[in-house]
C-alpha cells in the first residue's frame, strides 16, 4: 500500500495531502465492508489476517493457559486423587447409564427399520480450547484455537458436557470463531421434550438468558421444560438439551407469550467445548486427536 | 534520525500492546467499561505529536482491530480514520486548549467514534443493544487524561517540532 518514494514507513510523507489520504482510505473500508457484508467474498483476506493477529491472541492467552496449566502442575497429591475417586465414581454412573442406553439405541434403529426413516448416524467430535481473548463486547462470540487445519468448516456444532454451546461462524488457518446460542443475532431450532411442541430459541445478549418469542399465549409450555435441539435447519443435530423454561408471562392483549429460557450448557465457564462433525461433511483430517467415539455406534454399525 | 528511529519502534511497539489490550478478558462486571484503547491511544498521538503516524497507520490498527474482533471488514477502520482525520486537521487549534476543554474534544471524538460503530452495525443489519454504547467513551476520555498527565511533560519541553 505504500508509496514508492516514502524514506521512513509510518510517517505519512506520500505524496498526496492529507485530505486527499484520508478520502482515498475512507473510500477503500467502504469497499471492504461492502465485500464482507456478503461472508463469502473476503474469505481469503479474513483467513490471512487471521494468521497476522494470531500472535496477539496466542501472546493474551498465554498468561491464562500458563496459569491453568501451573495449577495442574502444583495441585496438592490429595486434591488429585480426591478428583481422581470423583471421577472413577462418575464413570462407572455413567457407563451404567451407557449400557441401557446402548440397547434402547438398538432398539431405536430397529424400529426406525420398520418405518422406513434414515438413520441417525453417529458423528464425530475433536476437543477445542477456547482462548482466553475477548471479542466484541455486545456481541456472544468467543476464539477456539481449532481452525482449516482441524477440519473445521462454517456452521459447525458445538456441545460441551451438559448441552448446545453454539456454532462456527468463520474459520482462519489456526483459529476459529464460533457465534453462542444466546448472541442476539442467533436462534436455535427446538423441541419441547415433553410434548415436542416445536419452536425457536433466540438469545438475547445476556449469556444466561434465551427467549421464545413465537409461542402463543394458550401454547403448552411450563416452567422448568427441557429445551432439546429438534434438527431442524440442520445445523444442530437433533436430541441435544439446549436450555430450560425459567419463565411463562401470558400476556393477553397480545399474540404471543413472553418465554424465557437459560441455556443448559455453561456458556460463561467453559474452557473446553466439543466441535461436532455432521456426518455428511467431509472427515477431519486429524484423526489423532479426534475423540474417542462412543461403543454404541460400533454395535449399531455392525446390525447393517 | 536515529532517535527518530527508536522512537519509531517505541510508538509501535504502543500499538502492538494496545491491541493486546483490547483482547485480554475482563470480568463481565467491567467489561462495559473497557474503554477503546486503539482509538484513545491513536488519539493521543494524533493530538499530541501529530504526523507521527500516518492516516495509513489508523487504517492498518482499524483492520487488525476488525480481525480481532470479528467486526465487519472497515468498520473501525472507517471510524478510526475519521477520528484521527479529524484530531490531525485541527490539532494546532485544539492544542492551545486547555486541558478540559481537550478532554471534552477527546470525549466527542470518541463518542463519534462509537457512534460510527454503532452506526455501521445498524445498516449491516447486525443487532447491538444500545445501552452502555456512552461508556467507553467516557473511561476513554479518562485513559487519555492519565496519558497526557504522565507523558505530556517531554513534548511540552520540547515543542520545536512545531
Amino acid at each position: 500500500m505504500s508509496a514508492p518514494g516514502r524514506t521512513s514507513p509510518g510517517f505519512g510523507r506520500s505524496g498526496f495531502s492529507m485530505g486527499v489520504r484520508f478520502l482515498l482510505l475512507a473510500i477503500v473500508c467502504v469497499a471492504l465492508m461492502l465485500l464482507d457484508r456478503r461472508e463469502q467474498h473476503l474469505v481469503r483476506v479474513r483467513q490471512a489476517l487471521s494468521l497476522v493477529v494470531y500472535p496477539v491472541r496466542v501472546a493474551v492467552d498465554l498468561p491464562f493457559s500458563t496459569w491453568h496449566s501451573m495449577r495442574d502442575t502444583f495441585a496438592a497429591r490429595d486434591a488429585l486423587i480426591a478428583e481422581n475417586r470423583e471421577f472413577r465414581r462418575e464413570r462407572l454412573e455413567t457407563e451404567g447409564r451407557l449400557q441401557r442406553l446402548e440397547s434402547l439405541e438398538r432398539e431405536n434403529q430397529r424400529l426406525r427399520e420398520l418405518l422406513d426413516s434414515t438413520a441417525r448416524v453417529g458423528s464425530r467430535a475433536l476437543v477445542a480450547e477456547i482462548l482466553s481473548v475477548d471479542l466484541d463486547p455486545y456481541r456472544q462470540r468467543f476464539e477456539l484455537n481449532r481452525g482449516l487445519v482441524d477440519g473445521v468448516y462454517v456452521g459447525q456444532a458445538l456441545i460441551d458436557a451438559q448441552g448446545v454451546v453454539g456454532q462456527v461462524v468463520r474459520v482462519g488457518p489456526l483459529t476459529s470463531e464460533a457465534l453462542l446460542i444466546t448472541d442476539a443475532d442467533h436462534a436455535v431450532p427446538v423441541s419441547v421434550n415433553r410434548n415436542d411442541l416445536r419452536t425457536i430459541a433466540v438469545g438475547t445478549g445476556d449469556s444466561g438468558r434465551l427467549r421464545l418469542p413465537y409461542l402463543t399465549n394458550n401454547a403448552n409450555i411450563v416452567v422448568g421444560d427441557v429445551l432439546m435441539s429438534s434438527g431442524l435447519g440442520g445445523v444442530f443435530p437433533a436430541g441435544y438439551p439446549v436450555g430450560r423454561v425459567t419463565e411463562v408471562t401470558l400476556r393477553p392483549e397480545q399474540a404471543f407469550a413472553e418465554v424465557l429460557a437459560e441455556p443448559a450448557s455453561l456458556l460463561d465457564r467453559d474452557r473446553e467445548v466439543l466441535l461436532l462433525w455432521d456426518s455428511s461433511e467431509a472427515a477431519p483430517q486429524a484423526s489423532e486427536t479426534e475423540a474417542p467415539e462412543p461403543a454404541s455406534d460400533a454395535s449399531v454399525a455392525g446390525l447393517h | 534520525m536515529a532517535a527518530r528511529r527508536s522512537n519509531w519502534w517505541a510508538s509501535t511497539l504502543s500499538l502492538v500492546l494496545t491491541l493486546a489490550l483490547v483482547a485480554v478478558p475482563l470480568p463481565d462486571s467491567v467489561a462495559p467499561l473497557r474503554p477503546d484503547w486503539v482509538a484513545v491511544v491513536l488519539l493521543y498521538w494524533s493530538l499530541m505529536a501529530p504526523r507521527h503516524f500516518s492516516l495509513l497507520t489508523a487504517f492498518w490498527m482499524g483492520i487488525a482491530l476488525d480481525t480481532l474482533s470479528g467486526a465487519l471488514l472497515g468498520q473501525n477502520a472507517l471510524a478510526l480514520l475519521v477520528v484521527v482525520y479529524l484530531a490531525e486537521k485541527f490539532h494546532l487549534r485544539l492544542r492551545v486548549f486547555p486541558l478540559s476543554q481537550l478532554a471534552i474534544t477527546v470525549f466527542l471524538l470518541l463518542g463519534l467514534y462509537e457512534f460510527m460503530l454503532f452506526w455501521i452495525d445498524g445498516m449491516a443489519g447486525r443487532s447491538v443493544p444500545l445501552v452502555e454504547r456512552w461508556v467507553p467513551p467516557l473511561t476513554g476520555t479518562l485513559v487519555w487524561v492519565l496519558l497526557y498527565m504522565m507523558f505530556d511533560r517531554r513534548e511540552r519541553e520540547a515543542p520545536a517540532r512545531l
